[in-house]
Parts: structure tokens; C-alpha cells; sequence
């Protein structure tokens, strides 16, 4: 069984990683979610169209997301190091962490806001409705279920990334189970860690089913 | 109220493809508290005709006067605010899937930054009338096809318009639900002076509550005007093919084979009567024949109702003395029934052709 000290280990390293997560996740929908509404109504025929926009706003997210995740993290060291401070510990993992979920976050709203039903769109301007209330009160309710099932994904993702800060010093699960699990060989603790970030990925995906079945108006029975 | 002039509407070609013209030279008047049918083919330009009204579509060249107003001019700021008079509804409802039925048609209002007080007070009217008023805290997937669009049809009339685009609003639903939406739009059109602008590819719309109609064929109006004149003297071939399944002028193969041009010894002369308004219910046929002691043999008729005139035509072959036969159709003129000569009918057995 584990000792007590590991116990303490474990449970650092999920606050670690849930901090981590959560900071990231928060920063990431925050920027992602305003960047991927406006990827979807600047896109060619769409309600403010803005081609020089959309097409570097697009190069941009495809270069984030085009770059493995452990080569993000070093890459933008000195970006980080003028951010946090710092370019080691859990805060200092959450600039690379955010920095992958924007791009990510961006392109799930930009998909869910361009399945909203253009007649949708139509309806609305012909109520007289201004861009702005358009998405406010149109595009954003309409794409929530898809958003929420997008947003779980990310979470999901952010929790698979957060393993791999352990090389900048950034702690959590993924840190312990190679520090602990692996270089000290002691695979018990890597069994831990994996059983813990099965859970935690479970009750991640559980809330997010939820909240998206709760805000589909469209399946309902009548 | 709605007057179009010179209206064009071309869409630039994509790549080597010609230009589309989707509108040309359409000049039309609407009247106020009128339900104006605009009928044509998918692709006839009628969707975008209807759409440059709240300006969706914009025109190439040409105005469009609502109300007086040219919206065509208007700032995107004006647009704003004379799209809150002009109220639409669409094929396929248009309804937020989010939004309970209240609050859907709270929406423009919502739009418009009425107080919440005021919205309540204006949705809840609306609901009663459209019938909806225990399904207000319902989501539209758990409505029929038919409450959807008296949804949309409470949302479009929300903002008090003075007139309401109807964008195929039937087309979607059964011919009993079909019904039942037409008859509370010409209801609603009558109780609130709406003018009512209509598109659609069914007939049986226009000939329900349409007061006026325009036919629409490749970005031109091929022919205008009351419903009841279209109905009865289709010029345009394309109108023709709309209004014969209606109103049937035509006579069935098997007794047009048994007609001939010229008389034929022993034949007998066949006449069209059309009946048209009031003309239709008096008993012409009958006093006719009873008078000019006449034998009237019924080969094919039709009697229907168009805005609430009855309509009809009637296929007869007159048998009796040329001079009697002269007398009837005077007599018919007299009465202002339409009457022409088909032709003469061949002698033989009329049961055998049949």
C-alpha cells in the first residue's frame, strides 16, 4: 500500500493539476470563446464579414494548434517568463496551458456558432436586431449545447496537457506518476495517479453531459 | 403601401459563370390591408421580390417604398428601426430552439429594449389569439408543425407591424394545418388591417385568401391583378398551368374527340357558360332551357369558389332548333355569363366515347 507521504504527494499534485486546469480553463474560454465567435461572423457571406481578420486570425490559431504541446511549452519560455515571472512552477505552467486552450476553445465555438441555423440569423435581422444582439441573443443560446460538449473537450484536454508541464517544474498528476512512478519506479503511485486522472476525466465529462443535455431545448418530448 | 419601382436585383457571376438576374423591371403596388399573393416556380425571383421589402435582399437598382418610406436609402441605423414595422414569417418557423414560446415572441420586443412589463403585457394578447396561451412555457420541439408557425406568426405581429412578409409559411405543413394557419392570417388581416405580402408555389393559397395576385416567371411579374380576374382569364400560359388543376377549363380527351370545328350534318353546337359572381347561383340553365324549350346535355363542369364569389365553368351541348340555340346564347349574354362555341359535337354514342 501507499505510505502516508506518497497520500500527501497525491493529493498536492491533483490540486496542483485541478488549479492548473481550472486557471487555464477559465483564461482559455474568456479569450477562446470572444476569438471563436468572431473567427465564425467574420468568416465570407457571414454577419460581419472581415476577411483580413478571419484569415490571420486563422493562421494564428492553426500555428498553436499545429505545435505539439511539449514543444509549445518550451518554445514560449521567455513568453511565459515575461508573464508569470517565472518560467518553473504551477503558475508558470499555466501561461503554456492557456496558450493552447485559446486556439482549441476558439475553433469548437467557431464550429458550434456556424451550425446555428442561418434562418435563425435571418429571423432575427428581420426583427431589426443589430450584429451585437445577434450573437448575444441568437448565436450564443443557439450553439450553447454544442459550446458546453466543446467545453468538456477542452477541460478534458487541459487535463491530458497539464501532465506534461512536469518539464518545465509545473507539478501535478502527470509530474508525480513520471517522477515517482516512473523514475523512481514505483508503480504503485503511477497506478494512482492514472486511477485518480480516470476519475477525475469521468467526473469532468459526467458535469459537461449534463449541463449540455440541460441547456438542449431540441430533443424534448412533447 | 408597398410600391416597387424599377426594381432589378443582379447577382455578380462566380467565376466564369454569366451573372444571375434575379429580379427584372418589377413594378408593383401593393394596397394597404390587402393580402397580395406573389406565385411562381422555385426560382422564379418571388423569395427575393419578398425580401427586399425589409431589404435581407438589397436590390441592384430601383426602390421599394413602404409606407411611403424608400428603404432602399435608409441608413443601417433607419433599416433597423423599419424592420420593426414590417414582421415576417417563414417556412421553416425560424424559432430559437432556446427560448420558451413566450419568450420568442418577447424577442423583438426584447430586441427593441421595451421594458419588461410592457412585453408581458403585449405577448400574452398575442398568444390568446394565435391560440397558444397554455403552451406559453413550451420549447418549439415540443410543438406540432402548426403551433410552430402561430409561434412565429405571434412573434412577427409582436412589434405592431403594418405589414407581415409570409415567406412559404405553409408550405411546410399538411393541407388541414395549411388551412388553419391561412384562416387566421386572413382573420388577423381583417381584425388589424394588416397588409399581408404573400409567397408561395401553391395555387390553393392564393385562391384561399389572396385578394390580388402577381405571377412571377424568371425575374419578371408575367401577370397582376385581383385574384378573381387571374382566376377566370389567365392570359400567360405559366398562369394558365397554376389555375387550370383549380379551375378547370379544360374538357376531358375523350369528348374533345367527339368535337369537330365546322357543323357536321346532325350535329349538335357545344358551348363553354362561364359563371362568374353572383351570376353563378341564379338558375340561368334551367329557365333557358325551360323557356326555349331547349335540351341542355351537361358534358363536363366545375363550380368553385374563389374570395368568396362562386366561379365555374360548364360544358354543354345544346340540342333544339338552330333559332332557339341563337336565343339561348343572347340570353346568356343578357344574364353576363361568359359563353363561347367549342365546336360541334360529332353525332355518335356519347357513351362509347366516354
Amino acid at each position: 500500500m501507499l505510505s502516508p507521504e506518497i497520500y500527501a504527494l497525491l493529493f498536492k499534485a491533483l490540486l496542483d493539476t485541478l488549479y492548473m486546469v481550472a486557471v487555464s480553463g477559465l483564461l482559455g474560454t474568456a479569450l477562446g470563446l470572444p476569438l471563436g465567435v468572431l473567427l465564425a461572423v467574420t468568416g465570407r457571406g457571414e454577419l460581419l464579414q472581415n476577411l483580413a481578420f478571419n484569415r490571420v486570425a486563422g493562421v494564428l490559431v492553426n500555428m498553436t494548434r499545429s505545435t505539439p504541446f511539449i514543444i509549445l511549452v518550451v518554445a514560449i519560455i521567455p513568453f511565459t517568463r515575461l508573464i508569470a515571472g517565472t518560467s518553473i512552477g504551477t503558475a508558470a505552467a499555466i501561461v503554456p496551458l492557456t496558450v493552447a486552450a485559446v486556439p482549441f476553445i476558439a475553433r469548437i465555438v467557431e464550429g458550434a456558432v456556424r451550425e446555428v441555423d442561418r434562418g435563425l440569423i435571418e429571423a432575427a435581422q428581420s426583427m431589426g436586431a443589430t450584429p451585437f444582439q445577434i450573437i448575444r441573443k441568437v448565436l450564443l443560446p443557439e450553439a450553447m449545447p454544442a459550446i458546453a460538449l466543446g467545453l468538456t473537450l477542452s477541460v478534458v484536454s487541459l487535463i491530458g496537457y497539464s501532465a506534461m508541464v512536469g518539464a518545465v517544474g509545473g507539478g501535478g498528476l502527470g509530474d508525480l506518476g513520471i517522477r515517482y512512478g516512473y523514475q523512481r519506479f514505483l508503480p504503485e503511485v503511477m497506478l494512482a495517479v492514472v486511477i485518480v486522472l480516470i476519475v477525475l476525466v469521468q467526473i469532468v465529462q459526467s458535469t459537461g453531459d449534463w449541463i449540455a443535455r440541460r441547456v438542449n431545448k431540441r430533443n424534448l418530448k412533447s | 403601401m408597398i410600391t416597387f419601382e424599377q426594381l432589378q436585383k443582379t447577382y455578380p457571376s462566380r467565376g466564369t459563370g454569366q451573372p444571375v438576374q434575379a429580379l427584372a423591371d418589377i413594378d408593383l403596388t401593393i394596397g394597404r390591408g390587402e393580402i397580395y399573393g406573389i406565385i411562381g416556380r422555385s426560382g422564379a425571383g418571388k423569395s427575393t421580390l419578398l425580401r427586399t421589402v425589409n431589404l435581407l435582399e438589397k436590390p441592384t437598382s430601383g426602390r421599394v417604398l413602404v409606407d411611403g418610406v424608400d428603404v432602399t436609402a435608409l441608413s443601417s441605423r433607419e433599416l433597423r428601426a423599419a424592420r420593426h414595422s414590417i414582421g415576417m414569417i417563414f417556412q421553416h418557423f425560424n424559432l430559437l430552439s432556446s427560448r420558451t414560446v413566450f419568450d420568442n415572441v418577447a424577442l423583438p420586443l426584447e430586441l427593441a429594449g421595451v421594458a419588461k412589463a410592457q412585453i408581458r403585457a403585449t405577448v400574452e394578447p398575442l398568444l390568446d389569439l394565435v391560440g397558444l396561451t397554455d403552451k406559453r412555457d413550451r420549447y418549439p420541439a415540443e410543438l406540432s408543425g402548426g403551433q410552430k408557425q402561430r409561434v412565429g406568426i405571434a412573434r412577427a405581429l409582436a412589434s405592431k407591424p403594418k405589414v407581415l412578409l409570409s415567406d412559404e409559411a405553409t408550405s411546410a405543413l399538411d393541407p388541414e394545418t395549411t388551412t388553419q394557419i391561412l384562416h387566421l392570417l386572413a382573420d388577423i388581416n381583417k381584425r388589424l388591417g394588416l397588409t399581408i405580402v404573400l409567397i408561395t408555389h401553391e395555387i390553393a393559397v392564393i385562391k384561399e385568401i389572396c385578394h390580388k395576385v402577381a405571377v412571377m416567371e424568371n425575374g419578371r411579374i408575367i401577370e397582376q391583378g385581383p385574384v378573381f380576374d387571374i382566376f377566370a382569364h389567365p392570359k400567360h400560359e405559366t398562369t394558365k398551368t397554376f389555375v387550370d388543376p383549380v379551375i378547370n377549363r379544360g374538357i376531358p380527351d375523350s369528348l374533345r374527340a367527339r368535337l369537330s370545328a365546322t357543323p357536321v350534318p346532325g350535329s349538335n353546337m357545344v358551348l363553354r357558360i362561364t359563371f362568374t359572381g353572383e351570376r353563378a347561383t341564379s338558375p340561368v340553365i334551367s329557365a333557358i332551357s325551360r323557356k326555349l324549350n331547349l335540351d341542355l346535355n351537361i358534358w363536363h363542369g366545375q363550380i368553385d369558389e374563389i374570395q368568396g364569389a362562386p366561379f365555374g365553368t360548364l360544358v354543354v351541348e345544346a340540342i333544339g332548333n338552330p333559332q332557339s340555340i341563337e336565343a339561348a346564347i343572347s340570353l346568356l349574354n343578357v344574364n353576363k355569363l361568359g359563353v363561347e362555341v367549342l365546336g360541334h359535337a360529332v353525332p355518335g354514342n356519347l357513351r362509347a366515347a366516354v
